[in-house]
C-alpha cells in the first residue's frame, strides 16, 4: 500500500469526525463483527512473526492463534520479546520506526498491518498498558470516553466544526455506566482519578477498552501488578465475564496462579522464541517456571571457580528503597569480600532499588555497614568517599554526561571524589583541573576497553549505547574503588560489547580484587561470572544459590513472592 | 470518621494556602481605605468604571491556563491588533459605536494570525510556554512599531493627518479617540445611588462569560481541559494536541483584541506605542490577584481580581502619600504590588509542582513502612 | 592508533561544517548584517574610524553584564532574566560611595566594596529561591528581577539619603532619577591608559578590568569546583550520583551572576558617566541575555568566546545602525531593529528543543 494511503487513512482516523456516534466508520466495524460471528475460524492468528531491532533478533517465528472468546496467558521473563509481541500486535510506532516485522498478522482470517495504535483500535484490538493513560483531574466517566465523548450539536458547529459541539453528559454517564457493568467490577464513574485508589485506576482504564464497542480482543499487560488482592480476583472475575461475552483476552502476567486460574491456554516465551503452547489445565506453575528460564547452557564456564569464603565486607540490614517501581521494602544480605554477587529477579521486583538505596540516589532507610563501618545513606558522597562506586542502569539519564566530552566523563567522578587529575596551587587553596592528565588516563582506558571513538575529545553523546557503556566502567575504574555496583550493565548494548564489558568487570575482580556486585535482568549473564546470585522478589531477597545451581530453582525463586 | 475530620481540616487549609493572595489583599485594602479618606461613591464609580474597562480583556486570560499554558503573556498580541484596527477606524472616521464595532471587527482577522504565530511558536517551545509567551510580546512589539512607526503613511497608506507623525509618515504617538470615547459606556447607561453603571459594556462582558461557560462544555473545551492536564495521554487518545493548544492561543488573543477596543473606547485616548505594554502585566497581575493560579483560574477570579486590584490602584497613591508623604511612593508601590503577586504566583505554582511528586514519594513510604510491620 | 588519527583527521571537514552549524543561521546574519554596516558606513558619510571607537566603547560598558550570564547558565540555571537583582546591589554601592563622601576614582572601589556584601546577600536569597522552582527559572528570575526593582523605587525615595548630588532638593530625601559622575568616577576605567590614535580611541583600563574577570570566570571553571559548576548544568542527576551538591553548586553560581551584575553596572556607570534609578534597571536584562545567545551560547552552555563574540556584534548593531541607516535613508529604525533582534533571538535559544533541553 503506498504510504500516503497509509498516512492519509492514519489522518482520517485521528480527525475528531470519526468519534462522532453514529459516524459511518463505526457502522462498518460493527457490520464486521456480525459477519465474524459466522466464520468460525480463529479470531487471531499470528504466523512467522520475526523482528530485529538493527540486526539484533529479538523475535523468531512466532506462530500463535486465538479465538473468540480465549484467555492466552503470556509469561516469559523481561525480554523475552512479550512486550515487543504486543507492540507489533497493536501497531506501535516503535516498530515502524525501526524497520516494521516479518511474517502475518491475520484478524479474522484476514491479513493486517496497522499504520497506528488507532487502526488496530478501530479494528477491535484493545490494550491496558503498565502506566496508566489517564487524565488526572477527569471523572472516571471522562476518561472512559476520552475523545468519543458523545455530543449535541449546537447551531455554532454548523458553521466552526463539530468540535463546537456540546458534550452530552447524560449519555455519557450511561455508556460509561454500562462499560463499568460489563466489567463486572464496580467504580464509582462521578470520582475524579486523582481521588482514587490505585486499583480503580486500572479498572477505569479497563472500562475505557470495554467501552469500544468494536472491542474484539483485550491485551492487558500486568494488570495485577498494582491491585490488592481482592482487586486482583475482582479483576480475574471480569475477565471470566468478558470471555463469556465473546472477547479474547491476551493477559501478561508474572503472578502464575493467576495464569492457571483464569486462561484457557499458557504461552510461555523465551529469548524472543515462542517456548511453549499449552493448556492451562495441563500445566503447573513450576513446569512454567521451568520453561521461562529455560535449562542452563553451560556456557563459558571457564570464568567459574569456587566462591571465595571470605569475611563479610558489606552488609545491609533491614534496607528499604523508595524507588518508584523498584521498591525494595525488607533486604537483608551479605557480601563477601572479593566475590562477585550477583543480584536477579523479574522487573519492577526491587532489585536496581538496591544499589541505587545504598549509593544514596533514592531515599532508603534500615543500615548498611561496609568494612566495619557504618555508611549513611541518602547520601553519595558519603557512599563514595567510602570507595564504593556505582555504574548505573540510567546510563543517559545519571551514568553521563551526554553533552561532554569522553575525557570529562571518565575523570570527573574521580576528580571530585579522590582528587586525581588536579594540580593544587598556593597550598592546595586552588585546584587547577590537569587536562593533560585526563587526556592521558582517557587514552588508557579507550585502548583498555577498546572504546570505538575518534578521540577523547569527543562527545559522548555521539558513542554507541555498547560504548557509552564502557565509558561508564572506565569512570567507576577510574574511581579505583574498593567495591563496585553494576548495574544492568549489558542492557541495549550488542552482542560483541556484551562480552567485552563483563569479561572487564571479571577481570577488575580478579586483578584488583574489587568487589563487585552486578544486578541483571538477565540471569544466564549472572550465572555467566558471578559467584552467588540472590534473587529478588517482591522487594526482599527470596534466596541465594551458587552460580552454578540448575536455572529452575532460580526460576523459582523469581515468582516466589511477586508483587 | 477521623478521616473525614482530616481531610475537612485539609480542606480549610487548602482553602486558606489558595485563597491567601485575595486575602491579603482585603486587608491591605481594608487598611487603606481610611487612610486614603475617598468617599464610598467616588471608590464605588472608580471600581465601576475599572471593572467594565478591564473585565474582558481578562477574560481572554482563561482559555490558555485551561489548555495548560499557563499565563498567556502574548495576550499583548491581541491588544496591538485592537490598536492597529483603531488606527483604521480613527482614520476612516468611523465614530461612535459603528467604530467600536467595526474596530472589533477589524482587530478579529490581525489577531487571528498574530494568534496562529504566538501558538505555532508555543508549541515548539513546550514547557517554557510562559517565558517565550513573554518574550513574543516583546519580538511582536518591535514588529508593531515597525508597521505603525515606519510603515503607515508610507506604504500604508494613511487619509487623516490629524494622527500622522508630522515627517509625513508614522503614526503620532498619542491617537486621539474622543469620538468614539465612552460611547459603548454611555449606551444604557443607568445611574444608581450616584454609581454609573455602564449597562451595555456589562452586557457584553457578561454575553462573554456565558460563551466560556459554555465552551467549557464543548466538545473543543473538554479536549483543551484534557491536553492542560496531560499532553500525552490526550495525544494517545487520539486528540490532536498541538492543534488544540494553537486554537486556544488564538481564541485568546482574538479575545484580547476585542478586549482592547472596550479598553480603550474607555479610556477615550490611545498611547499608540505604549498603551498595550503593560496592559499583559496588570491583566496577569489582577487575574491572579482574584485566587487564579498559572493552572487554574475561573470567571469568580477575574471578577473578584479586578475588584480588588483596582481598588488597591486607586487607594495606593493618596494612601501612600498620607503614610509617606510622598505621592508617588504609593504608585511604585501598585506596580511592586503587581509584580510581586506574579512572583508569588509563580513561585507557588511551581512549589506546589514539586510537593506534588514529593507527596507521592511520602505515600509510598508510608505503604511500604505499614507493610514492614 | 593509526585509526584513531585517520578519523581525527577526516572529520576536519565535518567539523567545519559543525561549527558552521552550531555558528547558527541567526547569528550569521546578524555577523553579515555587521559587516555590511560597517561597509556601508563611508556611503553614509560617517567615520569608519569614529564608529569603531563607537563600538569599541559600548563593548566595554557592557561586557561585564554580559559576562554575568556565564556562572548561571553553567549551572543549568538558565538564562539570568533576573539580572536587576544584581544591579540593584551595584546601585546600592553606588549611592552608598557617594553619599558617604566619597569622591573621585576611589568612589568606584568603594562602590564594588560595598555592593559586594548586598550582592552576596541578594545573590543567596535569590538562589536559594531558585533552588525550590528548579525547572521554573527563567520565568520566576523575570519577575524575582522586576520585584526587587520595583521595591526599590520605593525604597530610592524612602531611604534617607541626604547628598544635595544624588538627592532631590532640600527636602533631603528621594534620590535624584539620574545623576551625572563626573565628580566621582566617570572615565575611571575607560581612561585609564587610555589609547588615542587620530579619531580612534581605545579605553584600555575598561578593557583590561574585562580581561581581569573574565580571566578569573574562565579559571574559575578550570578548577575543580568549576568544573563541578559545568556538571551540574550538563546533567544534574549525574553531578548528584558523582557526591556532587547540586544545590550548593548552584546557590554559589546564582551569587557569583549576581556580583558580577553588581561590578558589571557600576564598569556601565564609568562608561555612561550618569548613574539610573528607579525604572532603569528593568531594561537591562534582555540586551545582556540575548548578547550572549548571539555570541553563540544557549539556554545552558556559555563561553567566555560568546560573551565577547556576542557583546560586540549586539552592540555593534546598537550603536551602526542609527547612524548608518541615518545617513544612507534618513530613516532610523535602529530601536525597532534592535528590539526584532534581540527579542527574535531570544526567541530563536527558547525554541530549539536541543539547545535547551538537558
Amino acid at each position: 500500500m503506498p504510504a500516503f494511503v497509509n498516512d492519509l487513512r492514519g489522518w482520517l482516523t485521528r480527525s475528531p469526525s470519526r468519534f462522532l456516534s453514529g459516524s459511518p466508520e463505526r457502522e462498518g466495524a460493527g457490520k464486521e463483527k456480525e459477519t465474524n460471528m459466522s466464520n468460525l475460524g480463529p479470531l487471531l492468528e499470528l504466523k512467522n512473526i520475526r523482528k530485529d531491532f538493527f540486526g539484533n533478533q529479538v523475535l523468531q517465528d512466532i506462530n500463535l492463534t486465538l479465538n473468540e472468546g480465549e484467555v492466552l496467558g503470556l509469561v516469559g521473563e523481561n525480554g523475552a520479546g512479550k512486550s515487543t509481541l504486543m507492540k507489533i500486535l497493536f501497531g506501535m510506532n516503535e516498530i515502524h520506526d525501526t524497520g516494521g516485522y516479518g511474517g502475518d498478522v491475520l484478524l479474522n482470517g484476514s491479513k493486517v498491518n496497522f499504520s497506528s495504535p488507532f487502526d488496530a483500535l478501530a479494528a477491535g484490538i484493545g490494550m491496558v498498558h503498565q502506566e496508566f493513560s489517564l487524565i488526572p483531574g477527569f471523572t472516571a466517566t471522562e476518561n472512559i470516553l476520552l475523545n468519543r465523548e458523545p455530543m449535541r450539536k449546537s447551531f455554532l458547529s454548523e458553521i466552526f466544526g463539530s468540535r463546537l459541539n456540546t458534550l452530552d453528559r447524560k449519555d455519557m454517564k450511561r455508556r460509561a455506566d454500562d462499560a463499568i457493568e460489563k466489567m463486572g467490577v464496580h467504580i464509582e464513574g462521578e470520582m475524579t482519578i486523582n481521588e482514587m485508589p490505585v486499583g480503580h485506576k486500572q479498572f477505569t482504564e479497563i472500562a475505557r477498552e470495554l467501552s469500544k464497542e468494536q472491542l474484539k480482543l483485550l491485551i492487558l499487560d500486568e494488570p495485577t501488578a498494582v491491585l490488592a488482592e481482592q482487586e486482583a480476583e475482582a479483576l480475574l472475575d471480569s475477565i471470566r465475564g468478558m470471555s463469556a461475552r465473546g472477547i479474547a483476552v491476551i493477559f501478561i502476567t508474572h503472578r502464575l496462579q493467576e495464569i492457571l486460574d483464569v486462561c484457557d491456554k499458557v504461552v510461555v516465551m523465551r529469548d524472543g522464541v515462542l517456548v511453549k503452547d499449552v493448556p492451562a489445565s495441563e500445566t503447573s506453575v513450576s513446569e512454567i517456571t521451568g520453561w521461562m528460564v529455560g535449562r542452563s547452557v553451560g556456557s563459558s564456564a571457564t570464568l567459574h571457580r569456587e566462591p571465595p569464603e571470605t569475611r563479610t565486607i558489606l552488609s545491609m540490614r533491614r534496607l528499604w528503597v523508595d524507588m518508584p517501581g523498584e521498591l525494595v521494602r525488607d533486604v537483608n544480605l551479605d557480601v563477601r569480600e572479593g566475590e562477585i554477587l550477583g543480584i536477579g529477579g523479574l522487573a519492577g521486583q526491587g532489585k536496581l532499588g538496591i544499589p541505587n538505596g545504598v549509593m544514596g540516589l533514592y531515599p532508603a532507610g534500615g543500615s548498611v555497614e561496609f568494612d566495619g563501618k557504618s555508611i549513611p545513606l541518602n547520601q553519595p558522597r558519603a557512599c563514595l568517599d567510602a570507595q564504593l562506586a556505582f555504574v548505573s542502569e540510567d546510563r543517559r539519564g545519571v551514568g553521563l554526561l551526554l553533552g561532554e566530552s569522553m575525557e570529562w566523563n571518565i575523570a570527573f567522578p574521580a576528580m571530585q571524589i579522590r582528587g586525581s587529575f588536579l594540580k593544587s596551587w598556593l597550598g592546595g587553596a586552588i585546584k587547577w583541573r590537569d587536562d593533560k592528565a585526563i587526556e592521558e588516563v582517557t587514552r588508557k582506558y579507550i585502548e583498555d576497553l577498546q572504546i570505538r571513538c575518534t578521540g577523547g575529545r569527543q562527545n559522548v553523546k555521539e558513542l554507541s549505547g555498547g560504548n557509552q557503556q564502557k565509558v561508564c566502567l572506565a569512570k567507576a575504574f577510574a574511581l579505583e574503588p574498593k567495591f563496585l555496583f553494576v548495574s544492568e550493565p549489558t542492557r541495549g548494548i550488542d552482542v560483541g560489547a556484551k562480552a567485552l564489558v563483563l569479561q572487564e568487570l571479571t577481570k577488575f575482580n580478579r586483578e584488583s580484587g574489587v568487589t563487585i556486585v552486578m544486578i541483571s535482568s538477565e540471569l544466564e549473564e549472572l550465572r555467566q561470572i558471578c559467584d552467588r546470585i540472590a534473587i529478588v522478589s517482591g522487594g526482599r531477597i527470596a534466596g541465594i544459590l551458587p552460580a552454578t545451581s540448575p536455572s529452575e530453582e532460580f526460576g523459582a525463586l523469581m515468582v516466589s513472592s511477586v508483587v | 470518621m477521623n478521616t473525614k475530620k482530616s481531610s475537612a481540616s485539609k480542606r480549610a487549609l487548602n482553602f486558606l494556602s489558595n485563597s491567601a493572595v485575595p486575602l491579603m489583599f482585603i486587608i491591605i485594602i481594608a487598611i487603606c481605605i481610611p487612610i486614603s479618606g475617598f468617599s464610598p461613591t467616588f471608590l464605588l464609580n472608580e471600581v465601576m468604571t475599572r471593572l467594565s474597562r478591564n473585565a474582558f480583556l481578562i477574560l481572554s486570560l482563561l482559555i490558555p491556563i485551561m489548555a495548560g499554558m499557563g499565563l498567556n503573556f502574548g495576550m499583548t498580541l491581541g491588544a496591538m491588533a485592537a490598536e492597529i484596527a483603531l488606527i483604521f477606524v480613527t482614520d476612516w472616521q468611523i465614530w461612535g459605536i459603528p467604530g467600536i464595532v467595526l474596530a472589533m471587527i477589524l482587530s478579529i482577522p490581525l489577531s487571528v494570525v498574530l494568534g496562529i504565530l504566538c501558538g505555532k511558536i508555543l508549541n515548539a517551545a513546550q514547557g517554557r510556554e510562559m517565558i517565550t509567551s513573554y518574550i513574543i510580546s516583546f519580538f511582536m512589539n518591535g514588529v508593531y512599531q515597525l508597521i505603525v512607526l515606519y510603515m503607515m503613511g508610507s506604504l500604508i497608506p494613511i487619509l487623516h493627518g490629524s494622527i500622522e507623525l508630522p515627517r509625513g509618515y508614522g503614526v503620532r504617538s498619542s491617537v486621539d479617540l474622543t469620538n468614539i470615547r465612552k460611547t459603548l459606556d454611555n449606551l444604557l447607561a443607568i445611574n444608581v445611588a450616584g454609581v454609573r453603571i455602564p449597562v451595555a459594556t456589562l452586557l457584553i462582558i457578561a454575553l462573554m462569560c456565558l460563551i466560556i461557560v459554555w465552551f467549557r462544555r464543548t466538545k473543543l473545551g473538554q479536549d483543551m481541559r484534557a491536553v492542560g492536564q496531560d499532553m500525552e495521554v490526550a495525544r494517545d487518545a487520539g486528540i490532536n494536541v498541538e492543534r488544540t493548544r494553537l486554537i486556544s492561543i488564538v481564541i485568546s488573543t482574538v479575545l484580547a483584541g476585542i478586549g482592547m477596543v472596550i479598553y480603550l473606547q474607555n479610556m477615550g485616548d490611545m498611547a499608540t506605542y505604549s498603551s498595550h505594554s503593560q496592559i499583559g502585566m496588570f491583566c496577569i497581575a489582577a487575574l491572579l490577584v482574584g485566587g487564579a493560579s498559572v493552572d487554574r483560574a475561573s470567571i469568580g477570579n477575574v471578577f473578584l481580581g479586578v475588584i480588588l486590584f483596582h481598588t488597591l490602584f486607586i487607594l495606593a497613591p493618596s494612601a501612600g502619600a498620607k503614610i509617606t508623604g510622598n505621592e508617588v511612593v504609593g504608585e511604585y508601590f501598585r506596580v511592586f504590588v503587581s509584580y510581586g503577586v506574579i512572583t508569588v504566583a509563580l513561585v507557588m505554582y511551581e512549589t506546589r509542582k514539586r510537593r506534588a511528586k514529593a507527596r507521592a514519594a511520602q505515600q509510598l513510604k508510608l505503604e511500604q513502612q505499614e507493610g514492614e510491620q | 592508533m593509526s585509526e584513531y588519527v585517520k578519523e581525527s583527521e577526516r572529520s576536519v571537514g565535518t567539523r567545519v561544517r559543525q561549527a558552521l552549524k552550531s555558528f547558527g543561521l541567526p547569528r550569521l546574519i546578524i555577523a553579515l548584517f555587521l559587516l555590511l554596516m560597517f561597509v556601508l558606513t563611508p556611503f553614509a558619510g560617517s567615520n569608519l574610524v569614529a564608529q569603531i571607537t563607537n563600538v569599541i566603547n559600548r563593548f566595554s560598558w557592557n561586557a561585564v553584564l554580559v559576562l554575568a550570564m556565564v556562572p548561571m547558565v553553567h549551572s543549568g540555571c538558565g538564562l539570568n532574566f533576573g539580572l536587576p537583582v544584581g544591579i540593584i546591589a551595584g546601585l546600592l554601592g553606588a549611592t552608598c560611595a557617594i553619599e558617604w563622601g566619597f569622591t573621585g576614582p576611589v568612589t568606584f572601589w568603594m562602590a564594588i566594596l560595598i555592593a559586594t556584601p548586598f550582592a552576596l546577600l541578594f545573590g543567596a536569597a535569590y538562589g536559594w529561591l531558585l533552588n525550590k522552582i528548579k525547572g521554573g527559572e527563567m520565568m520566576i528570575a523575570t519577575y524575582v528581577g522586576f520585584s526587587v526593582v520595583s521595591f526599590f523605587c520605593m525604597m530610592w525615595l524612602v531611604l534617607p539619603f541626604k547628598k544635595g548630588d544624588i538627592a532631590w532638593g532640600f527636602e533631603g530625601t528621594g534620590l535624584r532619577t539620574t545623576f551625572p559622575l563626573d565628580k566621582y568616577y566617570e572615565g575611571v576605567l575607560s581612561n585609564f591608559l587610555r589609547i588615542q590614535i587620530g579619531r580612534l580611541v581605545i579605553p584600555t583600563g575598561a578593557l583590561l578590568f574585562f580581561a581581569l574577570l573574565a580571566l578569573l570566570i574562565w579559571a574559575f571553571l578550570h578548577t575543580k569546583t568549576g568544573t563541578a559548576m559545568t556538571a551540574v548544568g550538563s546533567n544534574p542527576n549525574f553531578a548528584r550520583a558523582s557526591g556532587i551538591n547540586v544545590d550548593r553548586i548552584r546557590l554559589l553560581s546564582v551569587v557569583m551572576s549576581t556580583w558580577l551584575a553588581a561590578v558589571g553596572i557600576l564598569v556601565y556607570e564609568q562608561g555612561f558617566g550618569f548613574v539610573q534609578l528607579y525604572n532603569a534597571p528593568f531594561n537591562m536584562a534582555l540586551p545582556a541575555v540575548s548578547a550572549i545567545l548571539i555570541g553563540g551560547a544557549s539556554a545552558n552552555k556559555a563561553s567566555i568566546t560568546n560573551v565577547i563574540i556576542g557583546t560586540i556584534l549586539f552592540q555593534g548593531i546598537v550603536t551602526m545602525t542609527p547612524t548608518v541607516m541615518n545617513g544612507l535613508i534618513n530613516l532610523d529604525i535602529s530601536e525597532v531593529l534592535r528590539m526584532v533582534v534581540s527579542n527574535g533571538m531570544i526567541l530563536y535559544a527558547l525554541t530549539r528543543k536541543t539547545e535547551v533541553s538537558r
